[in-house]
């Protein structure tokens, strides 16, 4: 079975055993807060923060209302700076066309910057099964590799992992080192993967990047790293492949500079990323260096059945991770548990659009809606409303389990008729009374076995507001 | 001159459970010169309907809702999560062309939870109770983020004589109640309340505060089973002075 295979369904198992793995609960723990701290110290920084905010809301509401101008203009200059640009409507058909790029090449080995929509296609798998060696060269995505796992978080693939599991991980991969090397420091991982990761940027040839977004006045691509391992994994093969999904195209460099001030501070809480790289074409005679040839990959794969639907707003999400960052949720569970590429409180509305309301509609479920992840998210998206609307799409399926219904039908009966309600919570509020005794809680109550499991049940104070109000108290 | 006529919305958990904070809340009211009545056709603000995905349920409860309140000059509510959905929410149930959406958004203007009415809109900020008790204040999430509720309990309880607030660290993540989420995902639920407790305990605090009685009948169940020193009451039962009334979850 491909490690790309949904287990969205199985979300409430997912999260149990994450909840039991003791390195992940380690892992999690120890990053809960900053991220959290980092965006809001960012953020007080910088008055303007919010105005951005609104800015790059407006800029990519108007990219999608105009999508089809924008990308026939991106794509023009693309191919009139000698590059090329590939459409390709499903994950099978980007596949297909990276795979037939790095036949054409006679690619042995793919360098791989950090890239979301090259895991929504199951890039690494489907090379592999070709005979073709994909190596990620970002710390975390190159880490996860060694683990043979998928990334936990969108833009810190590896949170999950705990540094004593990195350790073991580099003692049991890099066979070639001395076996008694001090580990100890952080700086000496970091040292051993740059060492080993350097050799590998000169054996591929073939790299792939992602991009964070598509300039359409220029024909740009953007990606945004903090180890520059995307732009030795783009510049030094002989051919460069970008992977994109449509609706990361914005109209101008203006506006992509816009984005780049609430993403960095969003994501990270860094002013601006290390490495802010625009890309354009194939090298041209008097550059320095670069690849030979540059292909764009422009993926839908679901995104434009999204138009003009009450999801149409997730496609402004830039992926900069604020809202899982700050999901109570996520940071219970981790990513995995969501069982499909993308986590959190982005993934819980964008994967049922992806992959269907029917395998994904645990996530959106799986919310208080506190609302944290909207208050943060720097394109302004309003995700609990969304996560909202597939519950309704569900309700409206009959998809809704059956219990849930029935318990939502006979409150709704109650409910709609004050006299009768008003009886009901007499008699439940009485019962309930007797039940605890004088303890003032119950510890274990039938059909509440979820709550009572782990807490205790408060018990009415006695009779109903409603009726010591009629009964004249005051 | 009479004063406002409030409508109080009990909330279905208030009414069921915890009496004393509506007459708590009456108490507020009336002292603030409200002239305060409760409507009869009451029962829930749908907020598990809509929450659901029920939109047809949330609709029919959200009309006799309107019909039962639209009269008043004021709709108060002890529930921040309760008070957004009626707020918030109604207006979207509706259909642009649906004249039931104007109806709701005029109701949704008028409707308030209970501290904001006192500081924002009648301008009261402070009450005449002394409680010699530590406390800290969780932000219950529909309050916090929908209807803005945050200063304005810390206001009140600023001014009760003899009484420290503790802020505890996360005060603004959920507790892990979420309505149905604490039964459709228990677990889940239950380490997100487990880190709300921890946190609470960390303060040192006599009592947790909060303006939704789903969390803190959570947050209370969690620390009684836990055996936990610390109590949790509703905001408005410290600001009404009624600390004679047993804490949630407490023996009568």
């Amino acid at each position: 079975m491909s490690l790309h295979e949904p287990t969205t369904p199985a979300f409430k198992a997912n999260a149990r055993r994450a909840l039991d793995d003791e390195n992940l609960q380690l892992a999690l723990r120890g990053g809960r807060n900053g991220f959290v701290s980092k965006r809001a110290a960012a953020r007080d920084k910088l008055p303007e923060f919010d105005d951005l905010r609104d800015q790059a809301r407006d800029i990519k509401n108007h990219v999608l209302a105009n999508l089809d101008l924008y990308l026939e203009e991106y794509e023009k200059k693309v191919v009139e700076s000698g590059g090329h640009v590939h459409w390709a409507e499903t994950a099978e058909d980007a596949r297909n066309i990276v795979l037939d790029i790095c036949r054409k090449a006679d690619a042995k080995i793919v360098n791989k910057g950090k890239t979301m929509i090259s895991e929504e296609c199951g890039i690494n798998d489907f090379l592999a099964d070709n005979g073709i060696k994909p190596v990620e060269t970002d710390l975390g995505e190159y880490i996860i590799q060694l683990r043979g796992e998928v990334p936990s978080h969108i833009i810190a693939p590896a949170i999950h992992v705990t540094v004593d599991q990195v350790r073991a991980d580099f003692r049991k991969a890099h066979t070639h080192l001395p076996e008694d090397r001090d580990l100890t420091e952080l700086i000496s991982l970091q040292r051993e993967a740059r060492g080993v990761l350097r050799e590998k940027y000169f054996e591929a040839e073939v790299g792939i990047t992602g991009a964070n977004m598509l300039i359409a006045e220029t024909g740009h691509s953007v990606i945004v790293t903090n180890e520059g391992n995307g732009d030795l994994s783009q510049s030094l093969p002989r051919v460069h492949i970008v992977m994109a999904s449509l609706e990361k195209i914005v109209p101008t460099l203006d506006d992509a500079s816009t984005i780049l001030r609430v993403l960095a501070r969003s994501a990270t809480g860094q002013e601006t990323a290390v490495y802010n790289t625009f890309s354009k074409g194939p090298r041209r005679a008097e550059d320095p260096d670069g690849p030979e040839e540059y292909h764009v990959i422009l993926l839908d794969n679901g995104r434009s059945n999204m138009l003009g639907t009450e999801f149409e707003e997730m496609l402004r999400c830039i992926r900069c991770g604020a809202c899982m960052n700050h999901c109570p949720v996520y940071q219970s569970v981790g990513g995995h548990a969501y069982g499909w590429v993308y986590p959190g409180p982005m993934g819980a509305v964008l994967t049922p659009s992806l992959i269907g309301v029917e395998q994904g509609g645990q996530l959106p479920n799986a919310s208080t809606f506190c609302g944290r992840c909207a208050e943060v998210c720097p394109m302004r998206i309003p995700l609990p409303k969304m996560m909202r609307s597939w519950r309704a799409r569900e309700f409206e399926k009959r998809l809704t389990p059956s219990a849930v219904r029935q318990g939502l039908g006979l409150w709704a009966w109650f409910a709609k008729r004050p006299w009768v309600y008003r009886r009901a919570t007499a008699v439940g509020a009485a019962a309930l009374r007797a039940m605890s005794g004088s303890k003032g809680r119950i510890a274990s109550l039938p059909f509440a076995g979820g709550w009572t499991g782990q807490r205790d049940f408060p018990a009415p104070q006695g009779g109903t507001f409603m009726a010591q109000w009629k009964a004249g108290k005051r | 001159m009479p004063g406002p006529r409030v409508a109080l919305f009990i909330t279905c958990l208030v009414d069921m459970f915890r009496p004393s904070v509506g007459f708590a809340t009456v108490k507020l009211l009336t002292d603030a010169g409200c002239d305060v009545e409760v409507p009869d056709a009451q029962t829930c603000c749908g907020q598990p309907a809509w929450n659901s995905g029920d939109t047809a349920t949330a609709r029919d409860i959200a009309r006799q809702v309107i019909d039962a309140f639209e009269g008043y000059d004021h709709v108060v509510v002890p529930s921040g999560s309760c008070g957004a959905t009626i707020a918030k929410d109604y207006s979207e149930m509706f259909d642009a062309d649906d004249p039931w959406r104007a109806r709701a958004a005029a109701l949704g203007a008028k409707t308030h939870e209970i501290t904001s009415f006192l500081t924002d809109v009648l301008g009261v900020m402070s009450v005449p109770v002394a409680a010699p008790v530590s406390v800290t204040y969780h932000d219950s999430c529909s309050g916090l983020r929908s209807l803005g509720v945050q200063a304005q309990p810390r206001a009140l309880l600023g001014s009760v004589e003899g009484l420290e607030l503790r802020e505890m660290v996360e005060n603004n993540v959920c507790c892990g109640f979420g309505g149905t989420f604490c039964v459709k995902y228990p677990d889940i639920s239950n380490v997100m309340v487990g880190d709300k407790t921890r946190n609470i305990a960390a303060t040192g605090a006599d009592l947790v505060l909060a303006g939704d009685l789903g969390c803190l009948m959570n947050m209370a169940g969690k620390a009684s089973r836990e055996g936990r020193a610390f109590k949790a009451r509703h905001v408005v039962e410290v600001l009404a002075g009624d600390l004679d009334t047993p804490a949630i979850g407490d023996p009568a």
